[in-house]
């Protein structure tokens, strides 16, 4: 396959940006995404050119460190995968394809196509914890949690953290991740206690760090590697309103 | 309730419970208008029944309440929303992963507040309005609703602002119960089915309205 890369150069977040035009040639249907910037990053360091920078890590679709806005899709043009899980069978040959950073104020461009995502961690560190030493793993049924909430619970615990849902949402919103978080907790007897102290911090953490509001559109849902249900959004409203009301 | 409507949930709770509000308001506004094919005498008298009725007196400043509150926080959620991404995408395909009219309800409100204007500047202020003011009202509401459906253009701009609010309500409605906390994986299913349905009687009854008087006056013509 021939292709036509048009490539979001940034030197850092103070950098205004611009794009850049790259052709690479004879990539195998075969080759993962990543495999075939690493092939455009070997020419680039041949010919004594800047690399693009990128995130990536395991490369196994589950760490969450992959990002890229492909084509106008947070992760590309395939369902339910991470940019490390796609493949250049999804494209024709011939094709130009747009590559682009996350958008978001809260997520600042570092270089080129790798953005700062601490704005995730500042909202765990705000909540997304159990404060108590739970010890070792207990035996499997000291605790009885009904299979629904459990089967809930792990639904949301499944979130790796990519920000797809940010870089998706025409409003720049977090409110998936932290829902996949509250929710997550707020299922399982060790988390339930302090749901309601973390929906308040979680959610004061998310609007103070520059993230918009949802609009339910349902957008992160769509483009979520993971499939996590905007219904989890719902439950995150109800602990936080719940838990103001109480105050 | 310590900072609650300082909050992003806290204002779109606002919103969902404004919008609530204005859902209920257009059932009893579409039940009001459907008298219409009662004749020219039933609907005169519920004309008469809405300007004299103490309740429905009193709920009309909290009517205009409603209206004021949602729109003034669409505004003010609109605009935090747009800051959250300084530099926009050059590609972005968003028709796969999400309904038209859930992107838009900013635009579809603001064609809808438009129109509302014209709206009342052609029936309210010559109705109920006066009640409040101590002007006077049109003596037969039922022959200034057969005037203004006479003109054509007029009836076309009414059904194109009526069908701007079926796309508002079909988002609106079940967004408002999903804001709330009132939903679940099951419930987003009903309530969106629950939102097409109440969207598609509004927009109907609505639309049927002016169709039924130009179709009379069609017929009484020839």
């Amino acid at each position: 396959m021939n292709l036509k890369l048009k490539i979001w150069r940034q030197k850092n977040a103070k950098d205004s940006g611009r794009f850049e035009e790259y052709h690479v040639e004879n990539i195998s249907p075969d080759t993962s995404f990543l495999e075939m910037l690493d092939i455009l990053n070997n020419n680039l360091i041949h010919e004594g050119k800047d690399p693009v920078v990128f995130d990536h890590d395991g490369r196994e679709g589950i760490c969450g460190m992959c990002s890229l806005f492909i084509d106008g899709r947070a992760h590309g043009p395939d369902d339910d995968i991470t940019t490390c899980q796609l493949h250049m069978r999804k494209f024709k040959d011939g094709d130009t394809i747009t590559i682009e950073p996350w958008r978001s104020a809260a997520f600042p461009v570092i270089k080129d196509l790798a953005v700062d995502r601490s704005a995730f961690d500042k909202i765990l560190q705000a909540g997304g914890f159990i404060s108590v030493n739970t010890g070792g793993v207990p035996d499997a049924n000291a605790i009885p949690i009904p299979k629904k909430d459990a089967d809930e619970a792990m639904d949301a615990s499944a979130c790796i953290g990519c920000g797809a849902c940010v870089a998706t949402c025409k409003n720049g919103s977090a409110m998936l991740f932290v829902a996949a978080r509250v929710s997550a907790l707020a299922k399982l007897p060790q988390g339930r206690i302090e749901a309601s102290r973390r929906a308040k911090a979680m959610v004061a953490k998310m609007d103070e760090l520059g993230f918009g509001g949802c609009t339910n559109t349902g957008a992160c849902e769509a483009e979520c590697p993971k499939g996590i249900s905007i219904a989890h959004i719902a439950r995150l409203n109800r602990e936080f309103i719940c838990a103001k009301l109480k105050d | 309730m310590s900072n609650l409507f300082t909050s992003s949930i806290g204002k779109k709770l606002v919103m969902s419970l404004s919008g609530l509000f204005l859902i209920v308001f257009l059932l009893v506004h579409l039940g009001a208008n459907l008298t219409i094919f009662g004749g020219e005498e039933a609907y005169n008298a519920m004309c008469n029944f809405m300007d004299t009725n103490i309740f429905i007196r009193i709920m009309v400043p909290v009517l205009a309440a409603g209206f004021i509150i949602h729109i003034l926080y669409a505004f003010i959620l609109t605009l935090k929303n747009r800051t959250a991404r300084p530099v926009r995408y050059s590609v972005q395909n968003l028709s796969k992963s999400s309904e038209w009219e859930s992107r838009n309800m900013f635009v579809l409100g603001i064609i809808i507040l438009g129109f509302l204007f014209i709206h009342l500047f052609d029936f309210w202020s010559q109705m109920q309005l006066q009640h409040f003011t101590g002007g006077t009202p049109t003596s037969n509401p039922y022959e200034l609703v057969v005037d203004k459906f006479s003109n054509v253009v007029f009836v076309c701009i009414y059904i194109i602002w009526i069908w701007a609010l079926w796309f508002h309500l079909r988002h609106g409605f079940w967004s408002a119960f999903h804001t709330i906390g009132l939903d679940n994986q099951i419930w987003i299913k009903r309530w969106k089915c629950i939102a097409n349905i109440y969207a598609f009687v509004v927009a109907i009854g609505f639309t049927i309205i002016p169709l039924y008087v130009v179709f009379q006056s069609l017929c009484g013509l020839a």
